[in-house]
């Protein structure tokens, strides 16, 4: 246990340290430079987008879950039959449908209704009464429902029955959820790749533009590890400082998002409940991004530099 | 203590030094000397291992240099120091910051050393200058803030680069009587200039050997120094 303790504080020690700085080493690289400001800039803008394109894939992801939700409770069944058995069969369904655990409720869908339904496609003045027009019944499911043993037993009582539990319109949603996560974590990346290139060219125009202080610290006997110290802790801090500030902006742009019932999915890219700790994560992220980008540039160009 | 073995460097396709030995022994003082363009900055360069040898040997403290990894040169650095033609200092460090700085970059604690930062600046007579910036300070301050800085680690060998190029004859002679002082307390000096008067003076005080680098190669200078 000491052991693991002791291995933990080793590792925990160098970080801290890093955290810490040293204001001795901290000074030895000029204070003052575009790069400041160009990091600054970017890490902040990259952090506000990053955000945005996280509320954007979040609240698509939960528009497309919700329609699948929806699809996922509710089920229609439908009732083909000669004109003299249909109602008899109609009220067969019904009855199956009453004393079946698991469903909520059963609703024959009204004449008006399905009129209504058809519309768009088939005009307003439908002549439905001479149409072989299947009756329609609405089903709201609930736990516990058997959908097999259902569909069995609507064969065996009422041959016209076909329940469509909407699976088949429910997969491309789902899929379409998946796919739309993916995209968001896979614009989220890009935006990480574009900050890590741009603090990479920002860093390495520092340590060029410091060329002749790299110089004086390698003649007095700095080593490669702390004048890439030295860079690459400003650099983090810069992107840290830069990636908060867009992230607030835009939390706050995205909390003063007028909110409408009406208005759907554009209302809805936002973040809810402890949803609103995620961008929370863009700063880390941003400086844990500068971090690695920054010292890989630092070495590579103080061992081509000296 | 450095040690360079028929060693050669070549500039671009030509040939600046050629089967170059020397050896540099504890407490010894050496002047270097020869024409500009010679390749006195380049042997010192050498001596250092800010460049490698195009074919030889360079040792340093006993190990051949070919051996050393960045930060083993990092680490010998400190025990050498040098003093540049153009004393590279860190301009926006006021000059206290600049003598300490091998003590930063070797991660010591620069207040625990404030006494001997102080009393290095009276010697080379910078104490009223400690809080100045290095744009401020004449040729011949930087020269001797650059002395200060090369021995605050108190190390073995001091190399100084045509260390009165830029000063007066007085300033020069100034400089000179410092390096021979660390020279009396066991220091190896090595000295690349071009000003034979300074090297005679030297002679008068110290026993110190002329070596010149006279078409790429290095000899002993002859009884003229």
């Amino acid at each position: 246990m000491q052991r693991i303790a002791a291995a933990i504080k080793g590792r925990i020690a160098p970080l801290w340290a890093f955290v810490q700085g040293d204001g001795q080493s901290d000074r030895v690289v000029p204070p003052s430079g575009f790069t400041a400001q160009l990091t600054l800039f970017t890490s902040g803008a990259m952090a506000f987008l990053a955000v945005f394109a996280l509320a954007l894939s979040m609240a698509t992801s939960r528009v497309a879950t919700r329609w699948s939700d929806e699809l996922a409770r509710s089920a229609t069944l439908r009732i083909s039959a000669p004109d003299e058995q249909m109602a008899a069969q109609t009220d067969l369904a019904l009855e199956v449908l009453e004393t079946t655990p698991g469903v909520a409720s059963a609703r024959r869908i009204p004449e008006a209704e399905q009129r209504e339904l058809l519309a768009p496609w088939l005009g307003v003045d439908l002549p439905l009464d001479n149409l072989p027009v299947p009756v329609l019944i609405e089903v709201v499911e609930e736990d516990g429902l058997d959908v097999a043993g259902l569909k069995a037993r609507l064969a065996g009582e009422v041959p016209g029955a076909v329940y469509d539990d909407h699976s088949r319109w429910r997969a491309p949603l789902i899929k379409a959820a998946a796919r739309l996560r993916l995209l968001g974590v896979f614009a989220l990346g890009l935006i990480a790749a574009s900050m890590a290139a741009m603090i990479t060219l920002a860093a390495g125009s520092a340590l060029a533009a410091n060329a002749r202080v790299i110089a004086t610290l390698r003649l007095v006997g700095a080593q490669d590890v702390y004048i890439a110290r030295a860079f690459v802790r400003r650099f983090t801090q810069r992107a840290l400082i830069g990636a908060c500030i867009g992230t607030l902006l835009a939390m706050l742009g995205l909390a003063l998002l007028p909110s409408a019932q009406a208005g759907g999915f554009l209302t809805g890219i936002s973040f809810g409940g402890a949803g609103w700790l995620l961008p929370l994560l863009v700063p880390l992220l941003a400086a844990v991004t500068a971090f690695a980008a920054t010292r890989a540039a630092a070495l590579r160009t103080l061992r081509r530099l000296t | 203590m450095i040690e360079l073995q028929n060693v050669a460097y070549n500039y671009g396709g030509g040939e600046l030094l050629s089967d170059i030995s020397l050896r540099l022994a504890p407490g010894s003082f050496h002047f270097l000397t020869g024409p500009s363009g010679a390749g006195k900055t380049t042997l010192l360069k050498l001596c250092y291992l800010e460049l490698a040898p195009t074919s030889g040997r360079v040792s340093l403290f006993e190990q051949p240099g070919t051996g050393f990894s960045r930060d083993d040169v990092a680490r010998a650095r400190r025990r050498i120091g040098v003093v540049h033609q153009d004393c590279q200092f860190l301009d926006h460090l006021p000059l206290y910051d600049n003598v300490a700085l091998p003590l930063t970059v070797s991660g010591k604690d620069v207040s625990a050393e404030q006494t001997n930062i102080s009393e290095l600046l009276k010697w080379v007579g910078l104490e009223d200058h400690a809080g100045a910036l290095p744009p401020s300070l004449s040729g011949g301050e930087r020269q001797r803030a650059a002395l200060a800085r090369a021995v605050v680690m108190s190390p073995d060998i001091v190399l100084a680069d045509e260390p009165t190029g830029n000063i007066d004859w007085e300033m020069g002679q100034r400089l000179l009587q410092l390096l021979i002082e660390l020279n009396k307390m066991g220091k190896t000096i090595l000295i690349a200039t071009h000003d034979l008067n300074l090297i005679r003076t030297a002679k008068s005080k110290v026993a110190a050997r002329v070596l010149r680098i006279n078409n790429r190669r290095l000899q002993l200078a002859g009884a003229d120094l």
